[in-house]
């Protein structure tokens, strides 16, 4: 009897040990979020209240979606460029880059959704109008038609709230464009430029190139922040998910039921494109 | 216009970083086909000089003129010049994004504004003559340190540069790929390229060097010949210099 004891003992430790490594590895986290997430499409098919939430909340999802990939779109671009402008050698051009990152990460996302919506559009789209008008008095009405031809009623609060989240994120982007140039070894620009291309070919054949490749991760990582961001257009009154819940739990007093699907939307999709760009960085890693 | 007998003439030139002076009042003139050597301890200025031949470095004052052509605060024209010159690193500094074969034709369609299949062409040429054709569709990472050099020269050399600058080649190589290194120089410089080398392989100094520059403290000390500098050195810092990596 104790010899048997002794010669298992060690065998069920060596295996004890691996095995409860291996418990210890698993992504408990990630079962757990699907736990809550199969427990709630369960309730959403099964009860009535949270089916009728469900429903309606899911009507606002074109919205979110699309706003997102949209304000991403155009925040790339704003960020890229305002990248660009913070590494430029041009005293001018980097410290419009600066002043506009230095700005836009001072407030918060909140502020400045209202502000560009309902303070910055504005101001702007009325100071081209009158541009226009001006335009036109002396003699250039073709050209006063091109600034006169978009008013502040035309822009839907969808598009301010695009235009806002554009704004907004293009300065947070730019930070991340700007460490992921800067850490391209000087000797690559050196090379490049050695052989006669210019600063600009040097920038998109040979550093951008392994820039954007060694930033993919973080610029994902930044899309799922928007797509959790892009619930403060509520305040907009633009109907994404988190607007349409709104007005459902306003309307019915169902709460609960409203701000449980609401949440667990949101999760949903943040857990499943993390899990993508945490895929993404892998395959980057392992073709380096 | 100046004397267009010389391909690079360098004319009190000066470069500080600061309060350091790294190139401190030289003057060179280099002739058509002529292979110089510069040598001297680290810190005295060689790299700083080769960088102000093709503006990498941005001169403090002095005049570089290439080919007749004056370059220092000519930057609009910076990218024609340059693009006659060739340069290779300590590094190598390949791209790495691209494979071999692209990183020969990549300045050659950018620059040269040559046909895919032309440059392709030109590339292939060139990675023959460095004696790696067969790596043109390999990545940096995956080609030895002797053969990122070759594609670097090989890179250089499809621009069809008119000068040749080496930035300690061999340095960062491990010793039994140095010569493979070594003797595509050799091979450009009995082809008659022009080429200015900071070097301290005292071998290629012998066998293929026109000229050799000794620098020091930013200052070029002697400007001589092989012969000169292994049998008939002037100055007690040269000798010093020269006992010093030579002894072994």
């Amino acid at each position: 009897m104790s010899e048997q004891l002794q010669t298992l003992e060690p065998i069920i430790t060596v295996d004890d040990l691996s095995s409860k490594r291996r418990l210890r590895d698993l992504p408990w986290w990630l079962f757990a979020i699907l736990l809550i997430a199969v427990y709630v499409v369960f309730i959403i098919s099964s009860n009535e209240n949270y089916n009728k939430a469900f429903v309606f909340i899911k009507a606002g999802l074109y919205i979110t979606v699309t706003t997102t990939l949209k304000s991403f779109l155009i925040a790339l671009i704003f960020g890229l460029l305002a990248g660009l402008g913070r590494i430029s050698k041009n005293v001018v051009i980097n410290n419009i880059a600066r002043f506009y990152v230095e700005i836009i990460r001072g407030i918060p996302i909140l502020v400045l959704i209202f502000f560009i919506a309902l303070v910055g559009v504005p101001v702007l789209v009325d100071g081209l109008n009158t541009f226009g008008y001006w335009l036109a008095d002396n003699g250039v009405g073709f050209l006063g038609k091109v600034f006169t031809a978009v008013t502040n009623k035309d822009i839907s609060m969808n598009s301010r709230a695009i235009i806002a989240l554009a704004v907004t994120y293009g300065a947070y982007l730019a930070e991340i464009f700007r460490a992921g140039i800067q850490s391209i070894v000087k000797g690559q620009t050196e090379a490049a430029r050695s052989l006669g291309m210019s600063y600009g070919q040097a920038m998109r054949y040979v550093i951008l190139p392994q820039a954007i490749r060694n930033v993919l991760p973080a610029l994902g990582n930044d899309f799922v922040a928007m797509v959790k961001d892009s619930s403060l257009v509520s305040v907009l009154a633009v109907r994404d998910i988190t607007q349409v819940s709104r007005l459902y739990a306003g309307s019915t007093f169902r709460f609960r039921e409203s701000y449980i699907v609401l949440a667990v939307m949101y999760l949903t999709i943040t857990v499943v494109l993390s899990l993508l760009v945490q895929l993404v960085e892998r395959r980057l890693k392992t073709h380096e | 216009m100046s004397n267009s007998d010389y391909i690079i003439e360098i004319k009190d030139l000066h470069k500080y970083f600061g309060s350091i002076k790294a190139v401190d009042g030289v003057n060179i003139n280099i002739e058509r086909s002529k292979v110089v050597v510069v040598i001297g301890p680290s810190g005295s200025g060689k790299s700083t000089l080769l960088r102000c031949i093709n503006h990498l470095e941005e001169p403090t004052s002095g005049e570089v003129w290439i080919d007749g052509e004056k370059i220092t605060h000519a930057a609009k024209q910076i990218n024609e010049i340059r693009a006659e010159i060739g340069m290779v690193f300590q590094l190598f500094n390949l791209f790495p994004h691209l494979t071999a074969m692209e990183n020969v034709t990549l300045a050659q369609k950018v620059v040269r504004g040559r046909s895919k299949e032309e440059a392709k062409q030109i590339a292939m040429e060139k990675l023959q003559r460095v004696g790696i054709p067969e790596k043109a569709d390999v990545y940096p990472t995956n080609l030895s340190g002797g053969q990122q050099q070759r594609v670097a020269i090989a890179r250089a050399l499809a621009m069809d540069p008119k000068i040749m600058l080496f930035d300690e080649p061999t340095s960062a190589l491990d010793p039994e790929m140095i010569k493979e290194v070594l003797d595509v120089m050799l091979d450009l410089a009995q082809e008659g390229m022009t080429m200015v080398c900071v070097s301290h392989e005292m071998g290629f100094v012998r066998s293929a060097a026109d000229e050799v520059i000794f620098m020091d403290f930013g200052k070029i000390v002697e400007h001589t010949t092989p012969d000169g500098l292994f049998n008939n050195p002037q100055k007690d810092r040269t000798k010093l210099f020269l006992s010093q990596i030579l002894e072994h």
